[in-house]
Order: structure tokens, then C-alpha cells, then sequence
């Protein structure tokens, strides 16, 4: 465990040089029609109360079963995360009282959870990749909500979340960074996406997450560490980090103790405060739930699953690669994103030639497309360039029919106007010249009306850049600018 | 295994049912006696027995993913004693 630490990684403290040691626990809405164990809807947004069932109200008598493609879905998660699937897992009650949680305990997954160990590859911005252990997942039922500002003496309480399905994924304390907490969490967030096991929006509070942190001098045991509840940005998860080790160095550097307890971050001031009214709750005293059968399936059920998994983004990447020479960096943009992958593979999908133009298209989609989209501010599924047109321009490119310089400036008018890129380039004259007899007489003309020029490249050939501009430059950019390299070279004798 | 008064207490607080110093004594001594019955079982050797779930040798039963109940708001809160608008009103709870 006790790997040469980068000293890049280390916090400096008044005394000496510090390292982070995080762990999250992830909990994930899962994508689901039904409640985990109720057929009320998992509709976001609906009247209070009105996505409600007796059992999720906790009503008497009313018994807990399974919505069986909760359980499909966190198996299908387990495999994206190459975790082991744990073919007989049970239910537990943990205890306690708030509010919204009518039954006064939440039905969740303690010693037998349906998903044990895995791991998560993570790459970095600094192009380097760590791999994050998974210690286990489990199925859990969600909180109902309280909203606490619309009366000054009463708290207005809503059900329409209590019962839904959530995955808690537990990672190792691997993490050593605010930096590699935030790719983790946003790798984490791809590979749900992609399963479509849940659909990862923070701002709904889909996915949202538990920071464990602590501090130590490098090659030292574990120290002790604070649970942050509830963060749920990934940016916040980042400041939330910085701010809680950096209290804790200077604690123990002013020789203090850390207390282990359970704290809150707070955007507005930045920091993180105690939140001590919970830590009497702690005793969760946990115990089967003797209204559920444990969970039981074949290991042929998990085969079924992993055999239909979709593409996962550490494969497309790696195909990315290999079957169309993308950068890792370029492949990595890509498949960040499932729409954008998405995206790109429509594209893919209509061009003429993938081999030859995979790459190209890559470039376009990433430079061009991304570049205009984020400085309109616009998401891709907004695009007024589709993948389809797209695909046409990148066809345009590579059939020779229209230069990259021309293309620019068709992507342009397709952005603005729409429009048949084929029919644009035809009805708009915008065709790159090909006709050598038309080309060579362009190159004729700037050889005779520039002699000192020639004398000049042939001594120095590299000249030939200011003929190829001259030539493109009396043709509109319709040239074709390999032909007009060829015919100077062999004008000019060099 | 036996509780003392402490354990008591603790336990008439997480469960949230107010228990006076008087009640205490009374109700340890009826904790004891219960655990001291249920103690009874640690006699029988259950090395390599796998702890019973259930009495029917039966799998869990699975619904299927379909919406088939709520829209009941008005039954849903229907013996809350205060309501608006459909939610529950409890006393204030604010970290």
C-alpha cells in the first residue's frame, strides 16, 4: 500500500508535506419505471404525495416485493465495474428517525450486499490513469424529502422519493486527490450512463456523493477521517475536499486531533461545518428484514446480463484507437460523454470511407462541432448541424470534391441556413478545382508575373508555401491544394 | 448477555419512547429475563448450520417494472393530523 508517493500530489503544510486519503460513496438513483419495492412511479417533479403507494407510506400491513428490474440493474452496474455479482445477497432494516422516512428504517443491504469487489480505471487530465478499487454496491431504498421553508414552525413533508431504488457504490480509499475524486466521480457517472442504469443528474440529485477524508504524512497509517454528506456537484466535491484536508492538517499541525464525525458542505461559504445533531443516530442497529426472502439468482441470469452489456467507454475508447488512429486524448473527449459518442458514431455511420476519414471526422466533430457548440453555449443534442450533414462535409473532404479551408466555410452555412451540404456545394459554386488545365493556367500566370519569387524558391525551395498560397488565393481556396504542389514543384523544377 | 441501566435508557432513546428513572429498574429486570430465556438457544451447537430465512422453501417473489399504484394523495395523508396541500406538516426540522 505503501507505493512511492508524487511528490506533485502532496499538500505542504507549516511543518511538513501532507497526503489526502479519500473514499466515496456514491448513491445512485437507479432507472427504473417503479419504486425498489412498490409499483408507485419514479417520476421526478410530481404533486405531493402523488407517486405514493401505502407500502412507501408505511402504511400497516402493507408488505415490501421486489421490482425485479432494480435488481437487473444494479447486476448490470456490478458488471461495468468488473465487480464480482454476489448471486445471494439479503435485505436489512437500518434504523432510525427522521421525518421522511415513514417506516423508521430504511430497508437497505449490510452484511450481504448484491455487488462485491471491482474497480474503476480513472484517467487523469495529466494523461496519466489510477485505478480505483470498488469495495461493494448495494440496493437501497431512497428518503422521502422535507422542505423546511415554507412555514416558520412546521416542515412540509413529501413521499414521492421514498421508496425509490438506489445503488450506494463504496469505493477503497484509493483516491489521493481532490482532482482524481472528481475524475473518479465522473467516470463513475459515464459507466452509469452508458449502462443506463441511472441517469447521473446531479442538479435533480440523481447522483450524489459521501466524501470520506483524512490526512497523513506520507508512508504513515491511515489517520482518522470525516464522512461530508450529501455533496452533489463534482465541483463541489473538489472544494469540499480542499477546504476539509486543509482543516485537518492545520488541526493536527497546531497539535489537535481530527474527531471522527459526520460533516456538511456549504457552498455558499466554502467550507465544511459539523453537523453533530446526527451522531447520536449512529446506531443503526441493523437486522435482516424478515419481510424479504434473501435475493437469489443464477449465475446463468448474470451471464444473460453481461452478454447483452452495451459498449462501456474504456472499450470504445480503445476502438476509437485502434480502428480509426484517434489520439487517446481525442478518443477520451469522445466517449466522456455517451451523447457525444453517440454523436460521432452517427457520423461514423454515414461516411463513405471510415478508414480513410474515421480520423478526419474525429477532428471535425471534436475542433469544429464542440468548438462552436461551447462558444454558442449549446449542448449536442441541440446542434443545428446534424450528425448526418456532418458526415456529408467530412464526405465532401475526403472524395476530394471540396478543400478543408472550403469546408470550413460550408459548415458555416450549414449551421446557419441548414441545407444538403451536396447541394449547397453545387448551387453555391464552392466545388474545389480539379481541372488540372484551369489550375495549371493559374500557376502559369503567378510564375510569369513573379520571376524574382522563382529565382528565389529555387534556391530555396521551401519558398514553394508562398506560390501554393498565391495559387489558392486567385482560385477562392477551390483549388486543390496537393494538385497546385505538384504542378509548382514541377514548374518551378524542384 | 444482560442490559444495565444505561443500556436502558439508550435503547428507550433510539427507539424514541420516554422512559422515566422510575420505570428503569422495572423495565431492565424484564429485559434480563427475556434475554435470559432467549440465552436459553446458545446450548444447542448450530456449528455449520446456515441461519433459517424462512420456514417455506420458497424464492422471493419479483414484480415486474410497471407503475400500478400512487395517484392516492388524498388517502396517502388521509389520518395525518396536519396537512397542506397534500404534504405532511411536522413540527420544524432544521440542522
Amino acid at each position: 500500500m505503501n507505493a512511492p508517493v508524487k511528490t506533485a500530489k502532496l499538500i505542504k503544510g507549516a511543518t511538513s508535506d501532507w497526503e489526502m486519503v479519500i473514499g466515496l460513496e456514491i448513491h445512485a438513483q437507479v432507472t427504473s419505471n417503479a419504486k425498489l419495492f412498490s409499483g408507485a412511479s419514479t417520476q421526478f417533479g410530481g404533486e405531493p404525495n402523488s407517486h405514493v403507494s401505502l407500502v412507501d407510506a408505511a402504511m400497516p400491513g402493507m408488505l415490501p416485493v421486489i421490482n425485479e428490474a432494480c435488481v437487473k440493474q444494479a447486476v448490470r452496474t456490478g458488471l461495468g465495474l468488473n465487480a464480482q455479482i454476489n448471486l445471494r445477497s439479503v435485505f436489512d432494516r437500518k434504523n432510525y428517525f427522521y421525518p421522511d422516512l415513514p417506516q423508521g428504517y430504511q430497508i437497505s443491504q449490510y452484511k450481504s450486499p448484491i455487488v462485491g469487489e471491482g474497480e474503476v480505471t480513472v484517467d487523469l487530465d495529466d494523461g496519466e490513469s489510477i485505478v480505483v478499487g470498488i469495495e461493494r454496491l448495494h440496493l437501497e431504498q431512497d428518503a422521502g424529502k422535507s422542505l423546511h421553508d415554507q412555514s416558520p414552525t412546521m416542515s412540509f413533508v413529501d413521499l414521492n422519493r421514498s421508496g425509490v431504488a438506489l445503488m450506494e457504490i463504496v469505493s477503497k480509499p484509493d483516491i489521493r486527490s481532490s482532482e482524481q475524486a472528481k475524475a473518479y466521480v465522473s467516470k463513475l457517472r459515464t459507466i452509469l450512463r452508458y449502462l443506463g442504469t441511472c441517469d447521473g443528474d446531479m442538479e435533480k440529485g440523481n447522483l450524489r456523493a459521501d466524501v470520506n477524508v483524512s490526512v497523513r504524512k506520507p508512508g504513515e497509517p491511515f489517520g482518522t477521517r470525516c464522512e461530508i454528506k450529501n455533496v452533489n456537484s463534482i465541483r463541489f466535491i473538489g472544494q469540499a475536499i480542499e477546504y476539509e484536508a486543509r482543516r485537518q492538517i492545520g488541526i493536527l499541525e497546531d497539535g489537535g486531533s481530527i474527531e471522527q464525525e459526520t460533516r456538511l458542505y456549504d457552498p455558499g461559504k466554502g467550507e465544511t461545518r459539523s453537523m453533530r445533531s446526527k451522531e447520536e443516530a449512529h446506531d443503526y442497529r441493523y437486522f435482516p428484514d424478515p419481510d424479504l426472502l434473501p435475493l437469489e439468482f443464477s449465475q446463468a441470469y448474470v451471464d444473460a446480463l453481461k452478454a447483452e452489456l452495451p459498449e462501456l467507454p474504456d472499450q470504445k475508447k480503445r476502438r476509437f484507437i485502434s480502428e480509426f488512429g484517434l489520439t487517446p486524448y481525442d478518443a477520451s473527449v469522445l466517449v466522456g460523454e455517451r451523447e457525444s459518442a453517440d454523436f460521432y458514431e452517427s457520423v461514423l455511420a454515414a461516411l463513405e470511407d471510415k478508414a480513410r476519414d474515421g480520423k478526419l471526422a474525429a477532428n471535425w466533430v471534436i475542433n469544429e462541432l464542440f468548438g462552436r457548440l461551447n462558444k454558442e453555449g449549446q449542448d449536442i443534442s441541440a446542434s443545428p448541424v446534424s450528425a448526418a450533414q456532418l458526415a456529408t462535409i467530412i464526405n465532401l473532404i475526403g472524395e476530394g470534391t471540396i478543400s478543408g479551408k472550403i469546408a470550413k466555410d460550408l459548415f458555416e452555412i450549414v449551421w446557419q441556413e441548414g441545407g444538403d451540404p451536396r447541394e449547397l456545394v453545387e448551387a453555391r459554386g464552392m466545388k474545389q478545382v480539379t481541372d488540372m488545365g484551369a489550375i495549371e493556367k493559374v500557376v502559369d500566370d503567378i510564375i510569369a508575373a513573379n520571376p524574382d519569387k522563382v529565382t528565389q524558391a529555387r534556391a530555396k525551395p521551401a519558398l514553394i508555401g508562398w506560390f501554393v498560397g498565391q495559387v489558392m488565393k486567385s482560385s477562392g481556396g477551390k483549388a486543390n491544394p496537393q494538385a497546385v504542389n505538384e504542378l509548382l514543384k514541377s514548374k518551378l523544377g524542384l | 448477555m444482560s442490559v444495565d441501566a444505561a443500556t436502558v435508557r439508550r435503547i428507550a432513546h433510539l427507539a424514541r419512547i420516554a422512559v422515566t428513572d422510575a420505570e428503569v429498574p422495572h423495565l431492565q429486570g424484564e429485559l434480563n429475563a427475556m434475554l435470559a430465556f432467549v440465552e436459553q438457544l446458545s446450548e444447542v451447537n448450530v456449528d455449520g448450520v446456515e441461519p433459517m430465512t424462512s420456514v417455506t422453501p420458497m424464492e422471493m417473489k419479483k414484480r415486474a417494472d410497471i407503475v400500478d399504484d400512487g395517484n392516492i394523495a388524498d388517502d396517502v395523508v388521509a389520518n395525518a393530523p396536519a396537512t397542506e396541500d397534500h404534504f405532511f406538516l411536522v413540527p420544524k426540522v432544521v440542522e
